[in-house]
């Protein structure tokens, strides 16, 4: 900063190059901050991928060990496979609903019953997303409860006893009942997502389609979801990460359980940090994990990036 | 995002020319999805309904009646017993502070990246970029151990300084993106004033992001109050905790009965709800911009 008191003469190009060197100095304190805490951590998190250590002591460099020892623990592949399922949860089907109450909501309700009937849907539907994760976590592992819970005294009471389940606690149900919660949260999302890129498509394409006798079905597959292209991509992508992050809402509902049943990698590799104290265990599974992320996120950036070419 | 400023455009225009009596299997669709919005806001009126009511009117008449009275002991029973206030008053200094911090640091590189088109600008974006998609799980243990080392384990100051920086990664990648658009000739004609590039940022391009800034700022407090993992492994004891990491460890210990439980998920959401309805239509606006995280 001091550097910037140029010679009168030639002014403005001086002053543009000193200038760029100033403006490096405000990368000084976020570049820093990100390199000690994101970078040394991740960085530190692969180096103890390589090594056994229990977190005392020094960590003992073994190499490719905790990798070849996972590709032979099922309970790996099995939490793997757990989020891949929760792809479905939380990235397919809210994309697959989002687009149809977002059109039902844009299409239907907003221009026939005004925009105070289409404001509360819309905020109906996002409520979910802005309660703390743990909270909803809690509130649906009451709402599931077998005895007293809200679900099966529901089922009994509309004369479905053969219906109520022990949600959580039966190995086959409890993934299902984590991925309800999960689409319950998600919906709101992508529906507003939706509902903004609809706002965004040109009337005139629905108006001739109209007029051409197109049903509304027609309309939707064929103008709604096609122009939507963009939102779609990174709707998915988004969510896709985040389903593959999954880990408050198993901790909370499941603890992975019963058994292995709703094992997901993050909760797999907290596990091994802090339960087992198999430190470079785990840090080989969050490695595999960041590793699937981090190629997610360059695909996106590509996307992104095409799109704005 | 590819839209960020037709988010959520209202559809008034739309309406207007369009809107004619509804017919019969309009009303159809219009019932089905009040029933739908309904059935996802039924939770959250189950937790209502049943904070209310009193142990032996839930045994009596199960979860889905009306409370017979409005009894509070519930509520009042679980705040005191998780010293609730501690969990809030923590929960608000995280975030506000991540808030100030984590928007300030993105300023400033923004600033760098955004008005002073630094070299190598696109590789720092990238970084940053993949950068909020690592998972916590990848950073956590490091952490722990690095907090531990610091003397900040703990203490809400080592979640503060962890969060501030990943949160800013993401106001970077935003920031930069608006100040990029910021106009050349208001910053030229500062520095033909004389005015170096600090004071360019102070009284020039600082009072015209503010509003950005702010938005920013309230994403952040709430992003960081919703926060679970990093406070889990950070912040031990109890007298540390925020909101989200008590409901999740200390509500059973407090919770035998459910209609306690009611109350926890009622006060739980509160806060949140509460923020939501005070900010309805920055948050919802910003879902988009959110939408990379």
């Amino acid at each position: 900063m001091a550097k910037n008191r140029n010679a009168p003469a030639s002014r403005k190009l001086q002053t543009r190059e000193s200038s760029r060197a100033t403006y490096y100095w405000y990368l000084v304190p976020g570049l820093f901050a990100f390199a000690a805490v994101i970078g040394a951590s991740y960085v530190r998190n692969v180096y103890l991928s390589l090594t056994k250590w229990n977190g005392l002591g020094k960590p003992k460099f073994i190499g490719f060990t905790n990798y070849q020892e996972l590709i032979h623990d099922p309970t790996f592949w099995k939490s793997f496979i757990h989020a891949f399922e929760f792809i479905g949860a939380m990235a397919l089907i809210p994309t697959a609903l989002g687009l149809l109450f977002g059109a039902v909501i844009f299409d239907y309700i907003s221009p026939k019953f005004g925009n105070a009937s289409s404001s509360f849907m819309r905020v109906g539907l996002f409520v979910p997303q802005i309660i703390p994760i743990t909270v909803s976590g809690i509130l649906w592992v009451w709402l599931l409860e077998p005895n007293s819970g809200v679900i099966n005294n529901f089922l009994e009471s509309v004369g479905l006893p053969n219906l109520t389940q022990n949600w959580l606690g039966d190995s086959r149900l409890a993934l299902l009942s984590v991925s309800i919660m999960l689409i319950w949260i998600q919906i709101g999302y992508t529906v507003v997502i939706f509902v903004s890129g609809m706002a965004r498509i040109d009337p005139a394409l629905h108006e001739a389609a109209q007029l051409d006798g197109a049903t509304w079905l027609q309309r939707f597959r064929i103008i709604t979801v096609n122009q939507l292209r963009p939102e779609i991509s990174v709707v998915l992508l988004t969510t896709t990460v985040a389903a593959l992050k999954v880990f408050a809402p198993v901790y909370v509902m499941t603890q992975g359980g019963p058994g292995d049943s709703t094992v997901v990698p993050s909760f797999f590799s907290y596990f091994h940090f802090f339960t087992t104290q198999k430190v470079g265990y785990g840090a080989a599974i969050a490695t595999v994990l960041s590793v699937i992320l981090s190629v997610l996120a360059i695909v996106l950036l590509r996307m992104q990036n095409r799109e704005e070419a | 995002m590819t839209s960020a400023s037709a988010t959520i455009s209202p559809t008034e225009s739309i309406v207007k020319h369009k809107r004619k009596k509804p017919g019969p299997s309009a009303w159809l669709v219009f019932t089905i999805s009040i029933v739908v919005v309904l059935a996802w806001l039924f939770p959250l009126w189950m937790a209502i309904v049943n904070a209310f009511k009193t142990p032996e009117d839930f045994l009596q008449s199960g979860p889905l009646s009306l409370p017979k009275s409005m009894d509070l002991s519930s509520i009042s029973k679980f705040w005191t017993d998780v010293d609730y206030t501690r969990k809030l008053l923590n929960s608000i200094t995280v975030s506000f502070f991540v808030a100030l911090i984590g928007v300030t640091l993105s300023f400033l590189s923004a600033y760098a990246i955004g008005i002073g088109k630094v070299r190598g600008r696109f590789a720092i974006l990238a970084i940053f970029m993949v950068a909020f998609t690592i998972p916590q799980e990848a950073m956590i243990y490091p952490m722990y151990s690095m907090a531990k080392q610091f003397n900040l384990y703990d203490n809400l100051w080592s979640v503060i300084i962890i969060f501030s920086v990943i949160q800013s990664a993401f106001g970077t990648y935003m920031l930069s993106a608006v100040l990029a658009d910021f106009p050349a000739e208001i910053v030229e004609a500062a520095h033909i004033d004389g005015a170096g590039s600090f004071r360019t940022m102070w009284n020039v391009v600082l009072p015209i992001v503010r509003p950005t800034m702010t938005v920013l700022a309230t994403f952040f407090f709430i992003w960081t109050w919703n926060e679970f993992l990093i406070p889990l492994v950070l912040l031990p004891s109890n007298d540390n905790q925020t909101v989200a990491l008590a409901m999740a460890v200390t509500t059973g210990q407090y919770t035998s009965d459910p209609t306690t439980r009611a109350a926890a998920a009622l006060v739980g959401l509160l806060p949140s709800l509460g923020f939501f309805l005070i900010f309805q239509r920055t948050l919802m606006r910003g879902v988009t911009l959110g939408a990379i995280k």
